[in-house]
């Protein structure tokens, strides 16, 4: 079908809407100008000024910690959570099984963060664990919302693939450890690697759930980015939004490099 | 055996952070306020319930919710419609290359593209000083902390999950279909309207659920961008948490949010169940 007019003129539009804020917001991180958004010259003084910004680089810091623990977490849960639902055929309890690993995609956020809040503080009550909130708390519920997401990706891989190889295996005299270690382990490596990935990001992203859970000696980035925004805008924004985008960027560019199907036609 | 040792971890974490602090945050929402600390007494007496009851200012928030969270679902599906079909009639690679560049403003930061809308909006900001570059204004316009803004920033962060549905929808369509509407005469907007839009209605109800159960919980575009009358229920929620401190009725918003969006909830899962 053609492509009309119309489609072409509105896919143009979602796409500057989309993209018009991020890119101004990595632009004007090179200008000198106080004012954000303002442009007063070429200037690199506000990377200087984010990277003096120790509060920043410290939260920026636990943010990356608590996020590889928490995608960690999420992908050993969430894999086997995933591998439950599909390979083991109805057990008892199956339906509430995955109610429980779904229910945090469909939570709202202020809903899980309080929730979760409310258990630290109940389960420290009773039994004096966690003492006190901060990182291990926040790194907890973000594996349990990470494990949600990482769930469906292994559920997806694993239900488009045949269980038949890991039987032949066995059949052939492999033991099911080593079936799983030669067999199952590559073929859900991509969903898990995917789902890492996933987890990591959502965790790094996150400021409503960890804001609920954590603790003074907790700041994440978004917690600190946050009360930033709050008080009012700096370049420094501009300069962590340039190092942001640019550094994904330069991810997904070498990934799409490094994964670029060799002339097998790979999926779409 | 093999199966218990990979059962028993993920029940007992599942039981332990998802249905253990549904049980607790009920509890809290019947139990009473104290001013102790923690500030309450499990106890059967609702107290948080007849709050939300006698006061207006809460059935407030959660309509002005579901408002503000539908209006972002419809604009974000305005959009998102004729994208998804731009997107899935292009060519295989620049197909790719669009989905790319769909999906990389979220792994750039949420917190950053509110801070890029707060830095473009502002009085001092991008387009009031462009405005008054051009001489076209005296007083900057006021445009953060309006409704207008938090509905952009609400749709700038939901946009790619109410497209990704509609072009898996889009891609499976026979394009044949639409072209036959096409031959025998029918404009564009009558063969979306009688071919396009009624095959791929559940894709868009999916699209307008996946914007709308997120939304109608949102805090921080609310609270970062939008006017201080908007109290939607999630901010409503955390000021009554972090500052009044009155944990059963915080407890009792949540309970009466989640029984509000169960029903969905439970229509996108029958949708996603679907092939």
């Amino acid at each position: 079908m053609r492509t009309g007019r119309f489609v072409r003129f509105a896919l143009l539009a979602g796409f500057a809407f989309l993209w018009l804020p991020i890119l101004l917001l990595v632009a004007y991180a090179f200008s000198a100008d106080r004012i954000p958004f303002q442009w007063g010259g070429f200037s690199l003084r506000w990377f200087a000024a984010l990277a003096a910004n120790e509060r920043l680089v410290e939260a920026a810091l636990l943010s990356l910690r608590v996020a590889a623990g928490a995608a960690t977490l999420a992908v050993l849960l969430g894999g086997a959570a995933g591998w439950v639902l599909v390979r083991f055929g109805p057990f008892r309890g199956r339906a509430a099984f995955g109610a429980l690993i779904g229910a945090p995609l469909v939570l709202p956020e202020v809903v899980t963060g309080l929730s979760l809040l409310l258990l630290f503080v109940a389960l420290e009550g009773l039994t004096g664990w966690p003492a006190g909130r901060g990182a291990t708390t926040v790194l907890l519920a973000h594996a349990t919302l990470g494990a949600a997401f990482v769930a469906v990706v292994v559920q997806a891989r694993l239900a488009g693939s045949d269980r038949s190889l890991e039987e032949a295996a066995m059949d052939l005299g492999a033991t099911p450890l080593v079936a799983f270690r030669t067999v199952t382990l590559p073929l859900v490596a991509p969903a898990l690697a995917a789902g890492w990935l996933l987890a990591f990001t959502l965790s790094l992203d996150d400021v409503v759930i960890a804001s609920f859970v954590s603790g003074p000696a907790g700041t994440t980035l978004p917690m600190a980015l946050f009360s930033m925004l709050r008080l009012g805008l700096t370049p420094e924004v501009n300069a962590l939004g340039a190092v942001v985008v640019l550094g994904v960027a330069a991810i997904f560019g070498l990934a799409t490099l490094l994964l670029r199907p060799r002339g097998d036609g790979g999926p779409g | 055996m093999r199966r218990a040792l990979l059962l028993a971890p993920a029940w007992a974490w599942l039981l332990l952070f998802v249905a253990a602090p549904a049980g607790i945050v009920l509890a809290i929402a019947l139990a009473e306020a104290d001013p102790g600390l923690p500030p309450f007494r499990l106890a059967l007496s609702g107290a948080g319930f007849a709050t939300l009851l006698e006061d207006s200012y809460y059935l407030d928030a959660l309509l002005r919710a579901l408002r503000v969270a539908a209006m972002t679902a419809l604009l974000s599906l305005s959009l998102a419609y004729p994208m998804a079909m731009g997107i899935a009639r292009a060519a295989p690679r620049r197909r790719m290359l669009l989905l790319a560049a769909l999906m990389l403003p979220f792994w750039t930061g949420f917190l950053l593209r509110v801070g890029a809308w707060i830095g473009l909006l502002r009085d001092e900001g991008w387009i009031n000083g462009l405005l008054r570059g051009a001489g076209l204004i005296e007083a900057p316009l006021p445009l953060l902390y309006t409704e207008g803004a938090m509905l952009a920033g609400m749709v700038h962060a939901y946009l790619p999950f109410a497209v990704l549905p509609l072009f898996a929808a889009l891609l499976r369509l026979d394009p044949t279909l639409a072209e036959a509407a096409a031959d025998l005469g029918a404009r564009p907007p009558t063969v979306f309207l009688t071919v396009t839009l009624p095959a791929t209605a559940p894709a868009a109800v999916a699209a307008f659920l996946l914007v709308f159960i997120p939304a109608a919980g949102e805090y921080v575009i609310p609270e970062l961008m939008g006017p201080p009358e908007a109290q939607l229920v999630g901010r409503v929620l955390w000021q009554e948490f972090f500052q009044n401190r009155d944990w059963p009725v915080a407890a009792a918003l949540a309970v009466v949010l989640l029984v509000l969006l169960l029903a969905p909830i439970r229509l996108f899962q029958r949708l996603e169940a679907q092939p």
